[in-house]
Formats: C-alpha cells, structure tokens, sequence
C-alpha cells in the first residue's frame, strides 16, 4: 500500500487567489495553479503520511465531501507525485 | 563597429552598434531628448552577413548580447526597425532586474494603468492616445515591475506604430515627431513616434500600479472583470523573464494581481476604448 505526504513545507509557496490557488514550488521553479481538492490535499498531506483510502476519508470529513471518488483521488495523487509537490513514501 | 550610440530608456541603458551610418543616425535624431547611460546593460549589434553586403543589397542582421538564432534580416531602410527588435530582444531575453510584462502603461497622480493583450489588441495606440490627453506615457511595449517594491518602472522606448493606427496618432498628436515610414515590414506599415517630453523627462519616476485592462479591438463594446488568477496565468504568458526570475517573480506577480482590479474591455473604435478608460479609472477613486 502507498504511502502518500507533501513536499516539505520549506519548498512550497501556496497562495490562494480566488477559485483558483497558486503553488510555486521551489525545488522545480515551476508555478501550478490548482484547482479545489488539490490544496486540500497537500493540507491534509503536510506533516503527515496517509494512505490514499486515508486521505480520502480525511478529505472527506475535512469537507463534506457526500461522494468521494476514489479513482478521481488516486488520478490526482499520480499527477501531484509526478510533479513533485507529494512524495510517495 | 563602425557606429555607435548609447541611449538609456528608463533604467536600462543602450549600445547600439552598426556596420552603416544610417540607423544610428536616425537612432541619434529620435532619442537625442533622452540621457546616455554610464555603462549600458546591454548591446545591440547591427552587422551585414558579409563584407560587400554592407553596399550590395544591404540586409541588417541584428546581434547582441542576446540573441534568437535563426531571426530575418531586415533592408536597411528598416535599419530603425532592426534597432528597436534588437534593443527590445536584449529586453526579452536578458533582463534580470524586473518582472517585465509586455503591457503598455500610463500613469496619472502617481497611479499607473497598465495594458496588455496580443499584438492588434491596441495597447500601444491606446496608451499613446492617452499621452494625447493628459496622461504620463510609462511605455507602449514593456512595463517593468520591481520585484523589491511592486511598483511599475516605465520604459518609454519610441512608440511603434502600425498600419491604421499610424494615421490616428498622426492626428491626436499633430505637434509628434516622427521616425520614418517603415513599409512591407513583417508586420506591416511601421513609424514611431517620440514619446513626448513629459514622458521622457519622469521616465525614472515609477508609478504604483492600479489597474490592469486587456483591452481587445474590433468587437462592439464589452466588459468583464478579469479574476485574479487570470490575470496571473496572462500575465506569466505576457512576461518574457517570469520563469528566469523565479521565487521573487512569483512574488511580484502574485502581489500585483492581488492588488489591483483587472478588466478585459472589448471595443469597436478608439473613442469608446478612451471613454471606458477613464470610467473605469475614475470608479477607483
């Protein structure tokens, strides 16, 4: 089972915008902009290791999510992974 | 090189060297109101590909510090034009110190409007009739954000002008000095005008940014507020050096969209783009 947390808080500068939040990250130099669940995600992700079925139960109480998709949850750890800003632990 | 001139636009300062006479002499006679730089940040080279070219055919290249590999050469009667592409290409590619934003601006009470959009969206005719009406011009091609302060650094280069809008300018500013007219460029019919003194003489007088317009001509009269996070991905799309400048442009940039109100103004002629301009400006006090 994977093991999911986001890059160290040092490395990422988060700054919600409007509907929209910007991620620079700075081990890459690239800027995200991201839409909603992903800074809820790196939020539930900071400081701590979490499964993918935990971070959906997390993300689920933290935001009364009424349907989680778990596959749309584990299509977005990949990309988030793939660009660095969670690590697969 | 065989000719030479320096010249400094805002806080950057120019050399420009030539393989013929012509274009620095020109470049002298546009520019003569503006100060020389003590040691320029960039060059700009303007050579022939081979000796006899110089005479034969003339065509200019443009060098310098930066350089786009594989960029056209020019005739020498556009030798003017191969000044300004070389000078703005050092701009493009080389400049460090600020978050340069192709946008024109204008400022009023220390406030700077900023504009930007496509090339024909008419950021340089709008902010040259602006100079017309009693607005400072800050620049028709680049303003330059300081990541330290926020605030909008002008770079009031000549104002290039192109095709339809040539003979608007030459009517709000009857009284304009004039470069040649620079026909079959790649964009077209080309002449610039000298901004005009008050622009040059503050041109080291930075204004705090207030509101950023994405105007876009030829489409009937429209309006919408731009949000924030669309100003920001315009913006890193309209700015040449946002990723060079890395964590202190993602600062400048976000601090800016955050700051200042954003609207996208859709127009179907000049007096109606002038008219929701100064509404607009005047709704933020």
């Amino acid at each position: 089972m994977h093991r999911y947390r986001a890059a160290p808080a040092a490395t990422l500068r988060i700054e919600p915008l409007d509907s929209l939040t910007l991620i620079y990250h700075r081990t890459s130099g690239i800027t995200h902009v991201v839409d909603s669940p992903v800074p809820e995600l790196i939020a539930a992700l900071d400081n701590q290791t979490l499964t993918l079925d935990e971070a959906l139960a997390a993300l689920a109480a933290a935001h009364d999510l009424i349907d989680p998709d778990r596959a749309a949850l584990a299509a977005r750890l990949g990309e988030l992974t793939q660009a660095g800003l969670v690590e697969q632990v | 090189m065989r000719h030479s001139t320096m010249l400094r636009i805002g806080p950057v300062g120019f050399r420009v060297g030539s393989d013929w006479r012509a274009p620095v002499a020109t470049l002298n006679e546009l520019y003569r109101d503006y100060p020389q730089p003590d040691i320029p940040d960039f060059n700009v080279r303007l050579f022939a590909a081979r000796p006899w070219r110089r005479w034969v055919r003339p065509s200019v290249h443009i060098a310098g510090d930066f350089v786009l590999p594989e960029s056209a050469p020019l005739p020498l009667a556009q030798g003017l034009l191969a000044a300004e592409m070389g000078m703005n290409l050092q701009m493009a590619l080389g400049q460090r110190r600020y978050l340069l934003l192709h946008a024109s601006g204008v400022e009023r009470d220390g406030k700077a409007l900023l504009m930007t959009g496509e090339s024909g969206a008419g950021k340089s005719t709008l902010a040259a009739l602006l100079m017309t009406r009693g607005w400072r011009l800050l620049g028709d091609e680049f303003v330059l954000i300081d990541p330290a302060t926020g605030m909008a650094h002008g770079f009031p280069r000549l104002i290039s002008l192109k095709n339809e809008a040539i003979a608007v300018m030459a009517r709000a500013a009857p009284e304009g000095r004039w470069g040649p007219m620079l026909t079959d460029t790649p964009k077209g019919t080309i002449r610039h005008l000298v901004p005009d003194a008050r622009a040059i003489a503050a041109m080291d007088r930075p204004a705090r940014p207030a509101l950023l317009l994405f105007p876009n001509f030829g489409f009937d009269a429209a309006e919408r507020t731009v949000p924030a996070s669309e100003c920001f991905v315009r913006l890193t799309q309209a700015s040449t050096n946002y990723v060079a400048l890395a964590e202190p442009g993602f600062d400048a940039l976000a601090t800016l969209v955050r700051s200042i109100p954003a609207r996208a103004i859709d127009y179907p002629d000049t007096t109606s783009a002038l008219a929701s301009v100064e509404r607009l400006w005047d709704a933020l006090a």
